[in-house]
């Protein structure tokens, strides 16, 4: 198919990491006592991060490879 | 519990991504062929993950999650001795006839192997059931959200099936595939951090076993009952599911797993969708890797829950109660999401319940609307049309299924009762389907008779099984037991499984006869569709890693790992 799946996941694992992470800097302290005293938001929105740039990666070196192919391709006569 | 700005905006953020894919793949719907089958060109690993997505619908994550508080580590059953070697058996064995036959769904591939009225019989049936099940869920959902987000019932039904009707519209297959991968993903991220948060709380994997033996002790069973799968089940009054190895092995890991995973045109659909025969029979296989694990992601919660609930330890988090004073363990899931996730992580949670309730309707409505126009629509309602006619047919079907759901969904809150005797009634007749496929597929005698006999044997077996078999504790009626009570299982689950066992095992017998009985089809017609008369699929041509046995193998050698982890 035309629409490589992995772009729109990484976009969204991106946003959701980059919202996550920076709620995690500034939010107040003591909405953590809930989950054990650990800034979740900061840790697993940092997890997030990592995955969605890591999905957007793969789908732009993808795309670039299929590019130089047909690029390529279309060299020869 | 009250949602923040920022856990709005993760929602937010998710329901406009589904909706942005669904619109984007709008352009590429051309033929229904587009529509229902997704033109056959997804990679095998997006339909892999797509294949699990769809069945990990609400009911999954909030039933497996109860399951879990109820019975503990032995639901993991479901999972390691049902699921699995159903998925690898679907995938080596099935999987060639069901793609090999360009078969549009699978009441087409009965058409093609038995005839006109087995196909009618299993396309009807399907078709009810989805969306009945489909709205079943919804009225869950609707509870749930109602709790969870403050929204009203209706208010929550219909923007969840707005949403699924847009994207499915729009994109058709694809759109709902492509969805399912991403609410995959979200699902995971969304409730592993509350293993990790729960497990920590009660004192990881060993303070864990120490509360849940506590937890075994109290119901009058061994201390090991919650916490292992194999041991336990010697005999049924051993463990809290009430059954015994045997009819666990036959019930659940053979007649149901298989019925269902093998079957099922909601899960294969996914399958059939892939761009080669080899991506379609690696799908179940590469679902099959994440499917084993889910057992830490959706049971354990529920174990957690009900550990923490009796031992009163860790930050006190306790199961409600019903108003009959009994433990509610539907809300194991919901209520440690709402115990735990501070907002932010909660918007996440949140976002990952929505997207397990939209990828199990999403399954239920693409399913329904191929099954309708394909099997019941171009069948015998208008047979001749324009490719054109049937893509608009398609399109106007996914908009009456999503209808019909959300009248099913009201239709349960309001009759209970009915919901139930129409869930037992279409039990009764998918009890005895994969003996018909089984048959099918690897006898090349068996006959359209004798499968539409066989179908009909099964089922009235199945009926007359529950008619006259009763779980303890239950009084005659819906349960079972309306001819004669003679003979009392100790769980409802034993009784399913012993019922399903009934109809697998007289729709194998009638089959046979009647067959034998009947005049076979010529084999030549049979090519493709019968494992002696097809020529087998070079997988040699592929790397190792990619071959379907070889993928089966590793699969099946992790799951008997994971059983004998857990004996």
């Amino acid at each position: 198919m035309r629409l490589d799946i992995r772009l729109p996941i990484g976009a969204l694992f991106t946003l959701l990491g980059l919202l996550l992470t920076g709620y995690g800097i500034f939010s107040d302290p003591s909405i953590y006592r809930r989950s054990l005293g650990i800034n979740v938001n900061l840790y697993w929105g940092a997890v997030m991060l990592l995955f969605g740039i890591a999905m957007c990666g793969m789908a732009l070196a993808r795309r670039s490879r299929d590019r130089q192919a047909a690029a390529s391709r279309d060299e020869r006569p | 519990m009250h949602p923040q700005l920022i856990d709005w905006l993760c929602i937010a953020l998710y329901l406009a991504f589904v909706l942005a894919i669904g619109y984007g793949l709008k352009r590429y719907m051309k033929t229904s062929a587009d529509y229902f089958l997704s033109g056959r060109s997804i990679p095998g690993w997006v339909t892999g993950l797509a294949f699990i997505s769809a069945n990990l619908g609400a009911q999954e994550v909030i039933g497996m999650a109860a399951s879990g508080a109820k019975y503990g580590m032995a639901t993991s059953h479901f999972y390691w001795t049902g699921a699995i070697p159903a998925m690898v058996f679907l995938g080596v064995f099935m999987m060639p006839f069901y793609y090999g036959s360009r078969a549009r769904s699978v009441p087409e591939y009965l058409r093609l192997r038995f005839d006109e009225k087995t196909r009618a019989c299993n396309a009807i049936s399907f078709a009810c059931m989805t969306v009945l099940s489909s709205g079943i869920s919804m009225y869950a959902m609707g509870l749930l959200l109602n709790l969870l987000l403050g929204w009203s019932f209706d208010q929550s039904v219909l923007v969840c099936a707005a949403i699924v009707l847009a994207y499915i519209a729009l994109g058709g297959l694809t759109s709902a595939i492509y969805n399912e991968v991403l609410q995959f993903f979200l699902i995971v991220f969304g409730f592993a951090p509350l293993v990790y948060l729960g497990l920590k709380d009660v004192g990881g994997w060993d303070g864990l076993r120490a509360s849940l033996g506590k937890v075994a002790v109290s119901h009058g069973f061994a201390p090991g009952a919650w916490t292992q799968t194999w041991s336990i089940m010697g005999s049924a009054s051993d463990n809290p599911m009430g059954i015994e190895w045997f009819g666990l092995v036959m019930g659940l890991g053979f007649v149901l797993s298989f019925g269902y995973w093998c079957t099922d045109f909601l899960v294969v659909q996914r399958a059939m969708a892939a761009n080669s025969m080899s991506a379609a029979r690696r799908t179940p296989l590469v679902a099959a890797f994440p499917k084993m694990l889910f057992p830490f992601l959706v049971i354990l919660p529920g174990m957690i829950a009900i550990a923490s609930t009796q031992s009163a330890g860790g930050s006190g988090f306790t199961l409600p109660a019903k108003p009959d004073g009994g433990l509610n363990y539907d809300l194991a899931m919901p209520y440690m999401l709402a115990h735990y996730f501070p907002s932010g992580l909660l918007g996440l949670g949140l976002a990952a319940l929505l997207a397990s309730f939209m990828s199990g309707m999403a399954g239920n409505v693409t399913a329904f609307n191929t099954v309708w126009t394909y099997d019941i629509y171009q069948a015998y309602i208008r047979r001749e049309a324009s490719d054109r006619h049937y893509l608009t047919v398609g399109r106007l079907s996914t908009v009456v299924g999503v209808c019909l759901s959300v009248g099913a969904a009201y239709l349960a809150a309001r009759f209970n009762n009915i919901m139930d005797l129409l869930q037992l009634l279409f039990a009764f007749v998918n009890a005895p389907l994969f003996a018909t496929f089984l048959l099918g597929m690897f006898w090349k005698r068996a006959t359209g008779h004798g499968a539409f006999t066989g179908l009909l044997a099964g089922t009235f077996a199945a009926a007359l099984h529950h008619a006259l078999t009763l779980p303890r504790g239950s009084v005659p009626g819906v349960k079972g037991a309306w001819l004669h009570v003679a003979h009392v299982y100790p769980s409802e689950m034993a009784q399913n499984f012993w019922t399903s066992i009934a109809a697998f095992v007289a729709c194998l017998g009638v089959t046979i006869l009647v067959s034998l009985a009947t005049r076979a089809r010529p084999e030549e017609h049979l090519v493709g569709l019968v494992y002696s008369l097809t020529p087998r699929s070079a997988d040699e041509q592929q790397p190792w890693y990619a071959r379907p046995a070889v993928l089966g193998v590793i699969v099946l050698a992790i799951a008997a790992l994971l059983n004998v982890l857990f004996w």
